[in-house]
């Protein structure tokens, strides 16, 4: 198995005193190749998962293994994708994709190749030169997805790369992210909000309740593959979105009555 | 037309100053402006030739200019150190930020005497005023732009797994460089207002010395053609610096 997530929960200290269960025995199995999504509503705890699961946060309690070794700090096998535009505005394209490869220790000559093939892979070939602030929100978000698979990790994960963008871009971002995941047979986590695009790109999506954050279901996604974002169209694309959404829909109004609770 | 990008802004700051000394001169010659104790630009003009053959302008030029620098670059060696310090340490730079922020409005400079009897009568005195003022800002702005870089780059850093040395190197600092610059900026401008002023105070030499001695002599054009020396010398510090930083930036 790629990915094992057993047991995880976290609870966080909040700011009025009391406490947030964010997440309650998430259990979750990736496998070698497999593009896998997990949904939930705001607030379900899915970025905190996305941080645990990266290293960066740790659990409360349960563990986290990639490829059978648990899990210990930020680990080499895991790239990540964040939310936030994460490009560094001071490097160009280029000098943003070699960054890794400038930390594992490789020559300017030989890090710049292969920044240029993934580069290249994005379909930004042509921008190497540009900075950040010269290219489009989704530019950026391509070149930060260059940026971790220039890393060569063996699982991506992924929260919400493209939550700040327009529906439009966000589809064709998705066959973009379909043909690279079909060129380098990457496994592949996704976390994001978005029934169409958790479709659109998964083996299988795992639905969390709203907090605390449970795999509430996993439900697999039948549709051929290769796929693109015609696929869309199709009336069984739209059975699974259905599906989906009865799962999600209890779980978002639980999300929404605790905010405008929160908020009277 | 201007013949390039770069020029446009020099010929366009060329030509407010000679607007601003035909203003000055009409004002003067009209009697606005008391001559006494404005020299007129036509005047300073024409004092220059006497002023830089007869005074050692490009001594004391060397002077102002090498004390301030040496005052800079010791505040940065020490300031930007330190800053960090403060930002790591978040107990501690919410202590200090709001005293090291007073010290900024106290007026320092009144401590020569005590640096005269310290280092004597030496450029280590000019230094030394100029490093005390001068590493304020510096480490107020460094600990400000650390503490601005986005969470999400070090985020980006940590999951290369960098270290913490070059999250540092190639994140915090690189992310925090246009405040730091700022800082190093205002750092020149407050080192050498001190350095100035200690040359005047205590005639120690340089460009503030040959203003107060122009002025002794009650030759008030020569004296505003030092002090027009003093304003090429912030103007050179201040294209010096951002050139550091472009160069920076490029790399």
């Amino acid at each position: 198995m790629a990915l094992t997530v057993s047991g995880v929960s976290k609870t966080f200290a909040a700011s009025d005193g009391g406490s947030v269960h964010a997440l309650d025995d998430v259990s979750l199995e990736v496998r070698e190749g497999e593009f896998v999504s997990i949904i939930g509503p705001s607030g379900c705890g899915k970025s905190t998962l996305f941080q645990i699961i990266g290293g960066l946060l740790t659990a409360d309690r349960g563990d986290v293994q990639v490829n059978g070794r648990a899990l210990n700090g930020a680990p080499r096998d895991i790239g990540m994708v964040f939310q936030e535009e994460s490009t560094f505005p001071w490097r160009t394209v280029l000098d943003n994709v070699a960054f890794p490869l400038e930390l594992a220790g490789l020559g300017k000559g030989e890090r710049e190749d292969k920044a240029r093939h993934f580069i290249r892979l994005v379909g930004l070939d042509g921008f190497e030169r540009k900075f950040p602030d010269e290219l489009s929100g989704g530019m950026r978000q391509r070149t930060a997805i260059a940026r971790t698979l220039a890393f060569q990790p063996s699982i991506l994960l992924m929260d919400e790369p493209f939550a700040s963008l327009d529906e439009q871009t966000r589809i064709l971002l998705g066959d973009k992210i379909l043909q690279i995941w079909r060129e380098l047979k990457q496994t592949t986590l996704l976390i994001t909000h978005n029934i169409t695009e958790a479709v659109q790109l998964s083996d299988r999506v795992a639905v969390m309740t709203y907090r605390p954050g449970r795999i509430k279901r996993v439900i697999e996604i039948d549709l051929p593959r290769p796929r693109s974002s015609e696929i869309i169209a199709s009336a069984e694309f739209g059975r699974y979105v259905g599906l989906l959404w009865q799962d999600l829909r209890e779980e978002a109004t639980r999300g929404m009555a605790d905010s405008e609770r929160k908020a009277g | 037309m201007f013949a390039s990008r770069g020029a446009g802004p020099v010929i366009a700051g060329l030509a407010a100053v000679a607007a601003f000394a035909i203003l000055l001169e009409t004002a003067i010659s009209v009697g606005l402006i008391g001559g006494f104790v404005v020299a007129p630009p036509t005047a300073i003009a024409a004092a220059l030739p006497k002023f830089f053959a007869e005074e050692a302008v490009g001594r004391a030029f060397l002077l102002t200019f090498g004390s301030t620098f040496a005052a800079a670059a010791l505040a940065a060696l020490i300031g930007i150190p330190v800053g960090y310090a403060l930002y790591r340490c978040q107990l501690l730079g919410r202590a200090y930020e709001n005293w090291i922020g007073a010290m900024f409005s106290a007026p320092l400079i009144l401590l020569y005497p005590m640096f005269l009897v310290v280092f004597g009568r030496t450029p280590a005195v000019c230094i030394a005023m100029g490093f005390l003022v001068g590493i304020i800002p510096v480490i107020l702005k460094t600990r400000e732009g650390l503490l601005a870089a986005r969470p999400v780059l070090i985020d980006v850093a940590r999951s290369f797994g960098a270290s913490e040395r070059e999250i540092l190197r190639k994140v915090l600092l690189p992310a925090a460089r246009p405040p730091i610059f700022t800082g190093l900026r205002l750092c020149l401008i407050y080192a050498m207002i001190n350095v100035v002023g200690i040359e005047f105070l205590a005639n120690l030499g340089g460009l503030g010395f040959l203003v107060g001695e122009m002025f002794d002599r009650y030759d008030i054009p020569a004296m505003y053609a030092a002090l027009i020396c003093l304003i090429l010398t912030s103007a050179l510090f201040y294209t010096l610096t951002g050139r550091a930083e472009r160069w920076l930036g490029a790399r």
